[in-house]
């Protein structure tokens, strides 16, 4: 081996080394954050507040987790965000693959009219108030349907899914059952909908976590509290301070250590909370994260 | 070719295109009653809105409340921290790309994909969580303060600090957003033809070289489209953020457009004032948008249409 070789070798291993390193150290610091909630969640809050649990659980104990159960407005919440999330959904995908299939037939007359009318919504809205006031006139204030109707078509995913149906789906396929005699209905859910499967989950995917994340539609809407999504109520819980802790009333302590406690506990509370509310989706999302990346990539190819 | 027969062919296309029309009508309807009819009531900001009288029925009072709102004494506070939030944003704009191509580099697939699915993650945790961990951790006994006192330094409650707005809320949008941005550019990246990456290594270009002069120069359009994108919503902040890390100690600095409008609108029920400040607020986006459409496609002759 002649020096040069060598030295290009080795001039390359460093190269690795440092993008290695570095590559780690930003994914560590990435993860750490909920690593540090999960395991405050399960250490004594005392030793949170003194800085032990830095690298792992202090003083295991699941008391604050025995709180948290007891926090009512948290499972109703969970429960009206399943059902909004699912029903929400379904209405989205209604609207958008048919109508993102039909905007591929270059046949179609006003056709461009038609996408232009979608693609206007993307930089031109209402506003706050004109919306308000019309879905007011539709009695849908502090009515839990419009948590369920309002995602309705998002025009980004709806440029997704044409892309995806334009360029994987072949014209021929669909000239050749024309041929044969085939109606437009019967091309869609014949040809179109078995290869669109890949498509149809990542918009389920884009659209359910929307639906579960967002908090914008019912803070605005929904006054009842019976009514109210998960992330609302994570709102009043973690940042408005309004834990219910009604069963650590009957604990009897001197009043100032109670105080003390009783604040510590809630502080451990919101990081077991953060934890339960990020918990469904973290653990969903490794089985699904091919599909997602796939859908922003079918979106970056330019729509 | 004829009217006569060209309106024939139109007609009998629209016979055979019935189904495809039935098929997206129900998107129409639904686009049309949350998206345009809304449109029609942004005239209210030219009137005075009073519900006894509807959207039509209410007097026009001309502009009367875009003087107001550009005269509130406030308005120009609430610009610049609109404009500051924005501005810091933008200077994270290249770390997702420099973050994709390191990423790029990664030789071992197994270990890139595991640094890929943890920092993707942080894009699944919604708005009020990360506020809430923001919040936990910037508190008196928090992670921040934990560590600043373990470095002898002085404990600060960050969340009632005007000055430390900004910087929390591009941090955090940092976490949440690293991984997730690399995507679009992982995906060009991967469009690099690798014939290319060798011509370069046997013209003697090292590791550096070759993203420098390869790899880079082949994710420009991209990179170009992104940009232009977040130039056109420079004046908007997203509300749901703001509005969830706001609190009366760093109001100063937190009061932006969207969460203006919201006050003013939902809370004192001022709907033209409100009204008037939205459209603004969406005229200002849109010109910016175009703005930077139009440069770009001078420019690096790359754009959105």
């Amino acid at each position: 081996m002649t020096k040069t070789t060598i030295k290009r070798r080795n001039k390359i291993q460093m190269f690795d080394v440092i993008n290695v390193t570095l590559v780690f150290l930003i994914t560590a610091l990435m993860m750490y954050p909920l690593y540090f909630c999960v395991v405050a969640s399960f250490s004594n809050p005392n030793q949170v507040a003194l800085g032990r649990t830095l690298l792992w659980i202090q003083d295991f104990t699941l008391d604050i987790y025995k709180f948290v159960i007891e926090e009512e407005q948290l499972w109703i919440g969970y429960r009206n965000s399943i059902v909004y999330t699912i029903l929400g959904t379904l209405w989205s995908l209604v609207l958008t693959i048919p109508a993102a299939y039909v905007l591929t037939k270059k046949y179609l007359p006003f056709r461009n009219i038609i996408s232009w009318y979608f693609f206007l919504t993307m930089y031109v809205s209402g506003g706050m108030i004109p919306g308000y006031l019309l879905r007011k006139s539709l009695n849908l204030v502090d009515n839990p349907l419009v948590l369920i109707i309002d995602a309705g078509v998002s025009c980004y995913n709806m440029i997704v899914t044409r892309q995806y149906f334009s360029s994987n789906i072949p014209d021929a396929l669909y000239e050749a059952a024309y041929i044969d005699g085939a109606t437009e209905g019967q091309c869609f859910a014949k040809i179109a909908m078995p290869l669109a499967k890949p498509i149809i989950a990542v918009m389920a995917l884009y659209y359910g976590v929307g639906n579960w994340n967002s908090y914008y539609t019912a803070l605005i809407y929904i006054r009842d509290k019976n009514y109210f999504p998960l992330q609302l109520v994570l709102r009043n819980i973690l940042i408005n301070n309004q834990l219910a802790l009604s069963n650590m009333d009957n604990l009897e302590a001197g009043a100032i250590e109670y105080l003390v406690y009783r604040a510590r506990m809630a502080e451990g509370m919101k990081y077991a909370i953060v934890f339960i509310a990020s918990a469904p989706l973290l653990i969903a999302y490794p089985f699904v994260q091919k599909y997602f990346a796939k859908g922003v990539m079918i979106g970056g190819v330019k729509g | 070719m004829t009217k006569k027969t060209k309106m024939k062919n139109l007609i009998k296309q629209l016979n055979r295109c019935k189904m495809l029309y039935l098929m997206i009508l129900p998107a129409i309807v639904a686009v049309f009653i949350f998206h345009y009819i809304p449109l029609y009531g942004v005239q209210i900001a030219f009137k005075d809105y009073r519900s006894s009288l509807g959207i039509v029925g209410s007097e026009w009072v001309g502009l009367k409340h875009f003087k107001n709102f550009i005269n509130y004494p406030y308005f120009g506070k609430i610009m610049i921290n609109t404009l500051r939030i924005n501005l810091l944003s933008l200077t994270t704009f290249p770390l997702p790309i420099i973050f994709s191509l390191m990423l790029n580099e990664l030789r071992n697939e197994k270990f890139k994909k595991v640094c890929q699915m943890i920092t993707y993650a942080p894009h699944f945790v919604s708005t009020v969580v990360v506020c809430s961990m923001v919040i936990l951790f910037t508190n008196r006994n928090g992670l921040i303060n934990i560590i600043i006192r373990a470095l002898g330094g002085e404990v600060v409650d960050y969340m009632a600090v005007p000055e430390a707005f900004a910087p929390i809320y591009v941090i955090s949008g940092l976490w949440s957003s690293l991984g997730w941005g690399t995507i679009i550019y992982m995906a060009a990246l991967s469009g690099v033809s690798p014939e290319l990456i060798d011509a370069a290594r046997i013209d003697g270009a090292g590791r550096m070289q070759v993203v420098w002069h390869v790899q880079i120069p082949h994710i420009v359009p991209t990179v170009v489209t992104m940009f232009i994108l977040q130039i056109g919503s420079l004046v908007g902040v997203g509300f749901e953020k703001v509005f969830a890390l706001q609190n009366n100690l760093n109001m100063e600095a937190s009061s932006v457009i969207s969460t203006y409008t919201y006050q003013v609108g939902l809370i004192q029920h001022q709907f033209s004032y409100s009204s008037a400040i939205g459209l603004f607020n969406n005229f200002i986006n849109v010109i910016l948008i175009l703005l930077a459409n139009q440069i770009s496609k001078k420019v690096a002759k790359v754009s959105l249409w």
